[in-house]
C-alpha cells in the first residue's frame, strides 16, 4: 500500500516505513538508544530527501525520548538541574546547527557533511564501544577476579579549575557550568545537522568528561534530548520546511510497537554481548558511509532544487 | 464537445488559414490529476482525430523551473561537490510520443523551434565548473531527470487507428510535480507543422496532504509546534500503554 506524504513529495510502501520504524525501534528498546544515527541513514537510502530526514526524524526522537524518559523519572533518575543546563547549551546549539544547515543545503555540501559527521562520530564512539566492551567481555571471562582495585569517582584534572562552580547533587558533582553548557552546545549543533538526538555521544560525554554516576546519565541525557530535539523539529519546520508529519507518524507506530519488543529482549542478554554488538552495528553504519565517500560514484552528477523559498 | 469543436476550429483557423480543411482534434481522458494520499502515479489517455495526410507528434511539458547541478570529484581522497551549473529553466516534466521516429518527421529547424525531443530542448546552462563543459552538464540533467521517471526515455510510439484516428498514453509517475502542464499535440506534413494543439493538464495536490502542505508552509510556526505537541504526546501515549 502506498501512501504519499506531503512534505518528502513523494510516494512511499506503508508497510517498508512501518517496518524501518519496528526494525529501528527494535534495536533502540534492546540497547538502549535513540537510534536516530540508524534512521535517518537509512531514511536517505531509501530515498528520502536529506533534508527531509533529518527534520522529520527530529520530531520522531522528541516523541521516542519522551517515552523513554518517563520510566527513568519515575524512578528518580533525572539530574534536573544538569538536564537543564545541557538543554540552554543544547538550545543555542539547535539554533546553530539549523542555520549552519541551511547555509550548506545552499552550498550544496549538506550531504558530504552529515556524511563526514556520520563518518567520524560513529566511527570515534563505535570504536572507544568495541574496545572497551571487549576489553569487559574478557575480564568477565576471567571469573572470580574479585575486587578490582575500587577506581577514585573521576580524576581531578584542570577541567575542575573552571569558574561558574555549580553543584549537582543528584550527580554527586560540583562542576563548573561552563561544562555541561558547551557539552549541550556541541551535541545540539550536531544533532540539527545529523538528524539523531546525539545520546551515542552525550552519555559517553557524561560519563567520562563530566564523571556522572552511570545510572542517572541516561536519564538525564533523554531528558535534555526532548527539548533540544524540539527546539530543531521547530526550526526545522520554520527554517526548511522539512518536517513530515506523516512520515514522523508512521515511524512512530512502528518504532513504538519494535521498542517495546527489544526492551522485553534485552532483559534476556548480557549487558557485555549488547554492548558489542550495537558498537558492531554503529561500526557498520560508519564503514557503510565511509565507503560511500571514497569510492567512485556510478553518477558524478546530482540534482538540487535551484528555486529558493 | 460543439463547444471543444468550435474553439478547436478557431484555434485551427489562427494557426493554419489556408489549410482549414485540415483539421486535428485531440483531447485527454481527463484535464486534471488529483495527487491525493494514496497517490502511486497515474496515466492520462490522450485521443484524438486527423483529417488527411499527416503524422502526429505529443509533447506533454511540466512547469519551467530552475534548477541546479553538481558535479562530483575527488579531493582529499573523498568524493565533494565541486562544480555546479544553473539551469534557468528546465521543464519539470517532458515526455514526446510520435507516430514515426522524429528524424523522419521534420527537420532538425522545425524540431528546435517547437523544441521538439530531448536533443531539441532548449535549456540556457550557465556552467561553474572548470572541469567539466554545458554539454555534459546538460546530459547529466537529462539523465537524471529520466531516472526518476520525469523525462521520457524515448519517444513513444503513438498508434494510429485507420489512418485517422490516435491515441497514447501518458504515464505520471508518483514523484510528479505539481502545476500546470501543456499537452502539444502537432501535426506535421511533408516537415512542416501544419496544424498543432495546446491543452492544458493540472496536477495538483487534494485533500489532506494538500491541505498540510499548505499549513506547513503558511503556518510553519503553528506547524511545528503541532508537530511536536503530537510527537510528545504520542511518546506518552506509547509509554503509558505498555506500562504494566
Amino acid at each position: 500500500m502506498q501512501i504519499y506524504l506531503p512534505i518528502a513529495e513523494m510516494s512511499v510502501n506503508v508497510f517498508l516505513i512501518l517496518g524501518l520504524g519496528g526494525g529501528v525501534g527494535f534495536m533502540s528498546g534492546l540497547f538502549g538508544v535513540g537510534g536516530g544515527f540508524l534512521m535517518t541513514p537509512l531514511l536517505i537510502f531509501l530515498g528520502i530527501p536529506p533534508a527531509v530526514a533529518v527534520g522529520t526524524e527530529a520530531a520522531q526522537i522528541v516523541a521516542s525520548s519522551v517515552s523513554g524518559v518517563l520510566a527513568h523519572w519515575r524512578r528518580g533518575n533525572v539530574d534536573l538541574k544538569m538536564g537543564l543546563i545541557l538543554t540552554m547549551g543544547g538550545f543555542v546549539g539547535s539554533f546553530g546547527g539549523v542555520e549552519l544547515f541551511k547555509w550548506l543545503r545552499g552550498m550544496g555540501q549538506v550531504d558530504l557533511v552529515i556524511a563526514l559527521c556520520y563518518v567520524v562520530f560513529l566511527g570515534i564512539v563505535g570504536g572507544m564501544m568495541f574496545i572497551e566492551s571487549i576489553q569487559s567481555l574478557v575480564q568477565s571471562h576471567r571469573a572470580g577476579e574479585a575486587g578490582v582495585a575500587r577506581k577514585k569517582l573521576h580524576q581531578h584534572t584542570w577541567i575542575h579549575g573552571l569558574p561558574f562552580k555549580i553543584r549537582f547533587r543528584r550527580s554527586k558533582l560540583y562542576i563548573s557550568a561552563v561544562l555541561p553548557l558547551s557539552l549541550g552546545l556541541l551535541v545540539g549543533v550536531l544533532a540539527a545537522i545529523m538528524g539523531v538526538g546525539g545520546g551515542f555521544i552525550m552519555v559517553p560525554a557524561m560519563i567520562y568528561l563530566l564523571g556522572m554516576p552511570t545510572s542517572v546519565v541516561v536519564g538525564t541525557s533523554l531528558f535534555q534530548i526532548i527539548f533540544v530535539t524540539a527546539n530543531s523539529t521547530f526550526l526545522h519546520a520554520t527554517r526548511n520546511f522539512t518536517v513530515d508529519v506523516v512520515l514522523a507518524l508512521l515511524l512512530l507506530l512502528g518504532g513504538v510497537i519494535g521498542a517495546q519488543i527489544g526492551a522485553k529482549m534485552s532483559v534476556r542478554m548480557k549487558g557485555e554481548q549488547l554492548r558489542v554488538l550495537l558498537a558492531l552495528i554503529v561500526l557498520l553504519v560508519c564503514v557503510k558511509l565511509g565507503i560511500d565517500l571514497i569510492t567512485t560514484p556510478t553518477e558524478m552528477f546530482t540534482l538540487g532544487a535551484g528555486g529558493k523559498h | 464537445m460543439k463547444r471543444l469543436i468550435l474553439i478547436i476550429a478557431l484555434l485551427m483557423g489562427n494557426l493554419g488559414a489556408a489549410r482549414a480543411n485540415e483539421p486535428l482534434v485531440a483531447d485527454l481522458s481527463k484535464h486534471l490529476v488529483a495527487i491525493t494520499t494514496g497517490f502511486a502515479g497515474t496515466d492520462v489517455l490522450l485521443f484524438g482525430a486527423v483529417d488527411g495526410e499527416g503524422e502526429v507528434v505529443v509533447v506533454v511539458r511540466g512547469p519551467a523551473k530552475a534548477e541546479i547541478v553538481r558535479r562530483k570529484d575527488r579531493q582529499a581522497g573523498i568524493w565533494i561537490n565541486t562544480g555546479s551549473a544553473q539551469v534557468e529553466s528546465a521543464p519539470s516534466f517532458y515526455r514526446v510520443a510520435s507516430t514515426k521516429p522524429l528524424a523522419e518527421i521534420a527537420p532538425v529547424a522545425v524540431l528546435d523551434r517547437h523544441q521538439i525531443g530531448l536533443d531539441h530542448l532548449d535549456l540556457s546552462i550557465d556552467t561553474k565548473d572548470s572541469g567539466a563543459d554545458g554539454t555534459a552538464y546538460r546530459d547529466a540533467l537529462i539523465r537524471l531527470k529520466q531516472k526518476k521517471g520525469l523525462y521520457g526515455d524515448v519517444v513513444q510510439q503513438i498508434g494510429f487507428m485507420s489512418h485517422r484516428l490516435f491515441r497514447t498514453e501518458i504515464h505520471f509517475p508518483a514523484n510528479v510535480p505539481v502545476g500546470t502542464y501543456l499537452v502539444e499535440v502537432y501535426l506535421i506534413q511533408g516537415g512542416d507543422v501544419i496544424s498543432a494543439q495546446t491543452t492544458p493538464l493540472v496536477i495538483s495536490k487534494i485533500g489532506v496532504g494538500a491541505d498540510l502542505f499548505d499549513f506547513a508552509h503558511q503556518q510553519a510556526a503553528a506547524y511545528g509546534l503541532i508537530a511536536i505537541m503530537l510527537a510528545a504526546a504520542s511518546g506518552w501515549l506509547a509509554a503509558a500503554a505498555f506500562k504494566k
